[in-house]
């Protein structure tokens, strides 16, 4: 059974570094939902997000193939545990007339915020769970939607565990 | 402290590092490097005639020793002719460093003359590549190089040098690190002790156990406890194509390697076995035919220094990740101290059903009163040779028929490209052992296909005085395409043979060698005797063989190891 993982990658913070962990998804024929990726507080770390598929022994594959490239310092497979996720998306939605009021509605329902208004767009930004966003563009419709930008997940456990050097 | 420019620092990098040989072919990028060695004699240089066969010599060294070779070239073309002989070593894990110069690191990006981007092009095909961006990161480079390249699963490492990092006018201060260490690799050192247990205590219980041996094994330098292991146990051995040598091919115990062209008593042990003990194998397809038919009743003991080849392809009950040689010692250890000992009758009824299979069919072909076999030639240099030359071959035919009838009893003797099946591989790979081994017999036994695939190293072996021996099984056919053709094509043979030979008695001569046609069976002997006694000349024997034999045993495609076609009409 496929299910969707989200592993969390301490990386050297090397040029060519994301390449490798790029190339070796696309060697395998391993799939990238999302990829998300930027400095820790140790500037010579950084700390990559991705979101895959796959059935067990494809994860279990992954991971062991991720460990093995030389610039990965740590890893870890979120979903295992209690975890925390998030996206941030920033979406531009038509809003004339009666729709403005119901946008406004729904992205308070949302938890959103309107961070940007003309006279016809309002833009909405948007944090939490995939599957929240996923709502709530649901919510809107797609009539609406002009523009849609999302983040890609950024995780972390819950609890006292950390990913840490 | 001494300061030396960037290409100076190269230098004596290699020098401090040990590295006696390098194999190249200088160009633009390279030349500050080039004219560095120029100025020294430690570091030996061996000038090939393609940057494909620098690979492949280097790659030789390296199976016949176990140390890494070293590779020089240039940026753009240089670089990237490298790229098959570094996926060759990157496939069998060999352990290896390419050096490769670049353009001046402020015309990257720019498309400039012979600019590849090559550290993206050797990406998939590398353990690990690094790029120079200051002259005075050189020798740490050079060092992790070497380091990564020859520990843990050993693999090729790539070194990325721009020009302007080794110009003659800038110098630095010269230090070769003594250690070198990496937060993010660190290789296993041993085994986890409960699994080693587990594992120990599952072997003496089995009934039906078989070890399965890999080319780590040689790689891991564990052919001796690995054989100590096995004959305390008194089990069955088999061993892969590149594992071959790992155990003595001469003792009882080894029923022949396995796989897609084993003998029939591996395959039919492993299909049948309740054990397998598998020391540094990686369950290749060409090993398991059909994994989800592999080896139903057996349950899986697995060592394995890169815990991603473990549960790759086919699942084990109980991995072990650490180098084989410790984990090795470990088991003969607790073998020697536990009380439990296999069971004897169990053990016995299953060496008499091994016996059976070997009775059965054992290795065995079709000789012809007048045609040459290809088997028969190789039987034959296996008995001149006393069965312990340094064997290399190319791909196809003749690399089965060497593998299959040339009887290795010790490891690193057997050298071919088993993963990624190079053809080209056999001659600069030969050449690089014998460049190190001058008194030992160094056989190339190839093809007519393959040989003309790296056939310009003729020249550096007059060059370099490198008495190989080539054997070039002739059957005027490109003979693995063709006998699949056979097989799945209804004989269209589709661009499988070549029906414009060059006449290769006078091309060796042409590169100052000597050649020898063998086209009579009664010529066979005499011939190949005459060409092994000329031991300061390289001999190029061209011996014309049948042109219609089959490899065999061979899995039938999509089944389970016990499927096989043993002759053109016999099929178990």
């Amino acid at each position: 059974m496929n299910m969707r993982r989200i592993i969390s990658v301490l990386l050297e913070n090397e040029p060519g570094a994301l390449s490798r962990v790029v190339g070796l998804f696309s060697q395998r024929n391993y799939n990238i939902e999302t990829l998300t990726v930027a400095p820790t507080e140790d500037e010579t770390l950084s700390r990559l997000t991705v979101t895959t598929s796959g059935s067990d022994r494809v994860i279990e594959q992954i991971t062991k193939q991720l460990n093995k490239l030389v610039e990965v310092v740590k890893l870890v497979d979120l979903t295992e545990g209690p975890h925390i996720e998030r996206e941030m998306m920033l979406i531009k939605l038509k809003a004339t007339g009666a729709q403005r009021a119901e946008i406004k509605r729904t992205v308070d329902i949302f938890r959103g915020q309107i961070v940007d208004v003309t006279s016809s767009v309002y833009t909405v930004q948007l944090a939490g769970a995939s599957d929240k966003l996923d709502g709530f563009l649901q919510a809107v419709g797609t009539s609406g939607v002009l523009e849609v930008v999302r983040s890609g997940v950024s995780g972390i456990a819950r609890g006292e565990k950390v990913l840490s050097l | 402290m001494e300061l030396l420019s960037g290409a100076d620092m190269l230098i004596r990098s290699l020098q401090d590092q040990g590295i006696e040989y390098i194999y190249g072919y200088p160009g633009g990028a390279a030349l500050h490097i080039y004219d560095a060695l120029f100025r020294q004699d430690k570091v030996k240089h061996i000038l090939v005639r393609h940057e494909q066969a620098a690979v492949h010599m280097a790659d030789g060294y390296a199976r016949a020793t176990g140390e890494p070779g070293t590779v020089l070239v240039t940026s753009g073309p240089g670089a990237t002719n490298t790229i098959t002989g570094i996926a060759t070593a990157f496939m069998d894990s060999i352990p290896m460093v390419v050096l490769c110069g670049q353009v001046a690191s402020t015309l990257i990006g720019e498309d400039a003359f012979q600019e590849t981007d090559m550290m993206g092009v050797s990406r998939p095909v590398v353990k690990h590549n690094l790029s120079v961006r200051h002259p005075s990161e050189i020798p740490e480079i050079i060092r992790k190089a070497y380091y990564i390249a020859s520990t843990g699963r050993p693999g090729p490492v790539v070194v990325d040098i721009p020009k302007d990092m080794t110009a003659p006018n800038e110098r630095f201060e010269y230090a070769y690190p003594k250690k070198v260490k990496l937060r993010s690799y660190n290789p296993a050192v041993r085994g986890h002790a409960g699994q080693i247990k587990k594992a120990v205590d599952m072997m003496l219980a089995a009934r039906r156990p078989i070890i399965y041996a890999g080319g780590g094994v040689i790689l891991g330098k564990a052919s001796g406890l690995l054989t100590d292991l096995v004959r305390k146990l008194e089990f069955p051995i088999t061993n892969t194509l590149m594992g071959i040598g790992c155990y003595p091919s001469s003792d009882p115990q080894y029923v022949g390697w396995l796989g897609m062209h084993g003998t029939y008593e591996a395959n039919m042990a492993m299909h049948h076995s309740d054990l397998i003990l598998a020391v540094g194998a990686r369950f290749d397809d060409r090993v398991t035919n059909a994994t989800e038919k592999f080896c139903p009743g057996a349950r899986i003991i697995h060592i394995d220094i890169d815990p991603a080849s473990i549960s790759k392809t086919v699942d084990a009950d109980v991995p072990i990740v650490g180098p084989v040689d410790a984990v090795l010692k470990e088991m003969l250890a607790l073998v020697k101290e536990s009380k439990e000992k296999p069971d004897a009758e169990a053990l016995a009824s299953w060496w008499k059903q091994i016996d059976e299979w070997r009775a059965f069919h054992g290795m065995r072909y079709e000789t012809s009163p007048d045609v040459i076999k290809p088997q028969e030639v190789v039987e034959m240099l296996s008995r001149l040779t006393n069965g312990d030359a340094f064997v290399t071959s190319d791909v196809g035919q003749h690399q089965m028929f060497a593998a299959q009838y040339y009887k290795f009893d010790k490891p690193n003797r057997w050298i071919n490209s088993g993963g990624l099946g190079t053809m080209g591989f056999g001659l600069p790979a030969a050449m690089g052992v014998k460049l190190t081994h001058p008194d030992d017999e160094v056989l190339c036994i190839t093809g007519e296909g393959s040989i003309q695939m790296n056939i310009q190293e003729l020249s550096t072996c007059n060059q370099y005085d490198l008495p190989v021996k080539i054997i070039n099984l002739n059957n005027q056919a490109l003979g693995m395409v063709k006998q699949w053709q056979d097989m799945n094509y209804e004989s269209r043979h589709s661009h499988s043979y070549m029906d414009s030979l060059p006449d290769f008695m006078m091309l060796a001569e042409a590169y100052g060698h000597v050649g020898i046609r063998i086209d009579k069976k009664e010529d066979l002997e005499p011939k190949l005797r005459e060409a092994l006694a000329m031991k300061d000349r390289l001999v190029f024997v061209d011996i014309q063989v049948d042109r219609v034999e089959h490899v065999y045993p061979m899995q039938v495609a999509r089944g389970s190891m016990k499927d096989m076609w043993l002759s053109k009409t016999e099929r178990v």
